[in-house]
């Protein structure tokens, strides 16, 4: 990581500070909390990772932040903090300011966020003209070298192919030229390298970290594969069932998880040089099945599934427990 | 040397693309040349960038897609260009399993006829055999005799997928083709498969190939694992080979490719990362196909196609500098 970080207009304190979220969803007549009781901060220049299997509330944690939930998901309460400023209750216009300028997200398939008829030298263009007051002239070059930054080869001639002429990975090369157009302090990618293939994952998880690190930009990372997320954030929380379950710093998540699910989810991986070292072991099953929103279980929502689980789990939501370096956890019988 | 249960001798799938009107029509070598064994029992995982040819393969053993070039043998058959297989024969030879359950699973049968109508179409035994080897393999895969007459869409991704094993099973091949079995379930569910798979794998007598872009999973069930590019094998040996001493540089960058939160041994991936993208099988470089993206290529890379040549016995590389240790 980078020793030297940008400070923002906001001075000292974290960067994003998201306290008590809850995301309502409404449903035929009852409304069920998607999310509830997610607190998290992201200092500046800071890579935070959110780690969660598909359904726990990863991606809406997400646009609540930016300001993108749309019916039948909304605020239900909790504040959300950029650089001092609470938005959680920003208007559209305001929110729109600050997309792309202050925050800036990337999603896991590109063509759903590019537009499929105008060339994408343009599209990154666009944010010099609209967030810079940019000459188009200029924006153009400048839309060439942002091209060049995120090492699409030959950027002169891509600068006028259509997003449809372009891999998988080259588009999301494009993507994160947009994001970064305008030097956001944070930089949400949501499960970004999913869709790719593992070389061209890595070259993309080098490029993003390189560059925010290079800019000063924080890095909300969101992604299922908690080894990649612990790969290249400075801290990671897990998500389950709509809760922060446990959060630490990024090395103490796999050296000494707290949690039963997330040890459980470390476990049940078959880690790469396992079988040499040890033989084949039979892997660790997590019992059950991830449980839908219309049914999360009362007290900790893992308990169906928990090895560790005693009554007061059935019943009980368990507190925040403190764990070394910040981190924390929220279960009844943490080890 | 035991009977092999199925080989592969000089495959090639091609596929024509494109329109007379619209650049007119290319060739596409899906598969380009592919030898391979698999013995009875055995386990045989492949690995490959998507694209790669992988499903093609696939496609081709189970008698789907032809032969452009090269033939197989599988159990008792010979497949060539000009000799399609028998249909039946095949389905109590080669089954697959396939990465979405749901899709591959018709939505309007129950369990017990997804099951059951391959027994009666193969007339295997009378009405209470049938229930009996249906019922009985439920069990063995972790269903209950009461699930037998529900929908697929009145269970869960990994008890689909459960459903999936069982109508590759029912038939009691020789060989099951897994393509990607556990990618698109949830993450907690895998290990459960993965488990499944293996006992049913003892049990059974099975032999797998199976497709997986997660080398953990792959070096964790694999006896022998072969590595495509661009429609050829590229690295091919035991699994203790390929993993620990990876000579392809292809190879290599997949490994390197994996994050590593365990801290890994850094040998194997020092500088091994991969630059750029896989090529378009429509228009291969020539020589090596992966020269554009190999850290060790030279000028003979460009023009010269390395052949799959012994590094050890039953451990090939294509790779000019296989024998280059890094
Ligand atoms: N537009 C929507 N309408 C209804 N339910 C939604 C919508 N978006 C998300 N959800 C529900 O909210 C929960 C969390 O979704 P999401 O944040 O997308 O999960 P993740 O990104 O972790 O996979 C899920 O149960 C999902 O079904
Ligand atoms: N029916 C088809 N017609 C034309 N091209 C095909 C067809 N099936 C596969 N291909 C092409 O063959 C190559 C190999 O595909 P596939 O076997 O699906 O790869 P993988 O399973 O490794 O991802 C790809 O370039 C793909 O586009
Ligand atoms: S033959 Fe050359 S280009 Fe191909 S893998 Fe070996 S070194 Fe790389
Ligand atoms: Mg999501
Ligand atoms: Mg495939």
């Amino acid at each position: 990581m980078t020793g030297a970080r940008v400070t923002g207009a906001g001075g000292n304190g974290p960067l994003l500070k998201v306290e008590n979220l809850r995301i309502a969803l409404q449903g035929d007549g009852v409304t069920f909390n998607a999310v509830e009781n997610v607190s998290f901060e992201i200092g500046r220049g800071e890579a935070f990772g959110l780690v969660g299997e598909s359904g726990c509330g990863k991606s809406i944690t997400a646009l609540s932040v930016m300001g993108l939930l749309r019916r039948p998901l909304s605020l239900g309460g909790g504040r959300i903090v950029l650089d001092g400023e609470e938005i959680q209750d920003a208007s559209a216009a305001e929110m729109r300011r600050l997309r792309g300028k202050r925050v800036a997200m990337i999603f896991q398939e590109p063509m759903t966020a590019l537009n499929p008829l105008s060339p994408v030298g343009r599209q990154i263009a666009e944010m010099f003209v609209l967030h810079q007051g940019a000459s188009w002239r200029e924006a153009m070059d400048r839309a060439e070298e942002a091209l060049r930054q995120v090492r699409v080869p030959s950027p002169e001639r891509r600068i006028r192919d259509y997003p449809h002429q372009l891999s998988g990975g080259m588009r999301q090369r494009v993507m994160i030229a947009i994001a970064l157009a305008c030097g956001p302090d944070l930089l949400i990618a949501d499960e970004p390298t999913t869709a790719l293939d593992v070389t061209v994952q890595a070259e993309i998880i080098d490029l993003m970290a390189e560059l925010c690190a290079a800019k000063g930009t924080a890095i909300l990372m969101i992604s299922h594969d908690l080894g990649l997320v612990a790969n290249m954030c400075n801290r990671v929380a897990v998500m389950y069932a709509g809760r922060i379950i446990e959060s630490q710093v990024a090395d103490a998540i796999f050296a000494t998880p707290s949690h039963p699910y997330t040890r459980g989810l470390i476990d049940s991986l078959p880690r790469l040089g396992e079988r040499a070292r040890r033989g084949r072991q039979r892997l660790t099953e997590i019992s059950g099945v991830v449980p839908s929103i219309q049914a999360y279980p009362a007290g900790c929502r893992f308990n169906p599934r928990c090895p560790a689980v005693t009554d007061i789990c059935r019943t009980t939501v368990p507190e925040a427990t403190s764990l070394p370096a910040d981190g924390i956890v929220r279960c009844h019988h943490h080890g | 040397m035991a009977e092999q249960l199925l080989s592969l001798d000089d495959l090639a799938v091609q596929f024509k693309v494109g329109s007379m009107l619209a650049g007119g029509i290319k060739t596409l070598k899906a598969v380009d040349g592919v030898t391979l064994d698999v013995k009875p029992g055995e386990c045989l995982g492949l690995v490959g960038e998507s694209g790669c040819g992988k499903s093609t393969l696939a496609l081709a053993i189970m008698g789907l897609v032809l032969p452009t070039r090269g033939r197989i043998h599988v159990g008792g058959q010979q497949i060539s260009g000009d000799k399609p297989p028998d249909r039946m024969e095949m389905a109590r030879t080669v089954q697959m399993v396939f990465q979405d359950p749901y899709a591959s699973l018709n939505p309007r049968q129950t369990v017990r006829r997804t099951l059951a109508d391959p027994l009666r179409l193969h007339g295997v035994g009378d009405k209470a055999e049938v229930e009996a080897r249906v019922i009985d393999l439920m069990a063995k895969v972790g269903l209950r005799p009461e699930h037998a007459d529900r929908y697929p869409h009145e269970f869960s991704g990994g008890q689909r997928q459960r459903i999936g094993i069982a109508r590759a099973l029912i038939l009691k091949p020789k060989l099951v083709i897994c393509d990607e079995p556990v990618s698109a379930l949830d993450v907690s569910i895998r290990a459960q498969i993965i488990n499944l798979l293996l006992e049913l794998k003892d049990e059974m007598g099975l032999a797998y190939i199976m497709i997986s872009h997660d080398l953990g999973v792959v070096e964790h069930v694999s006896d022998r694992v072969a590595v495509m590019y661009l429609g050829r094998i590229v690295e091919q040996g035991g699994w203790q080979e390929i993993f620990e001493d990876p000579r392809h540089p292809y190879t290599r960058a997949l490994i390197a490719a994996i994050p590593d939160p365990f801290h890994r041994a850094a040998a194997t991936v020092a500088g091994a990362k991969a630059k750029g993208e896989i090529a378009s099988a429509l228009n291969p470089p020539p020589g090596c196909h992966f020269n554009p993206r190999c850290p060790l290529k030279a000028d003979l890379c460009t023009v010269e196609t390395p052949l799959l040549g012994t590094v050890a016995p039953g451990h090939l590389a294509a790779c000019h500098f296989r024998d280059r240790i890094i």
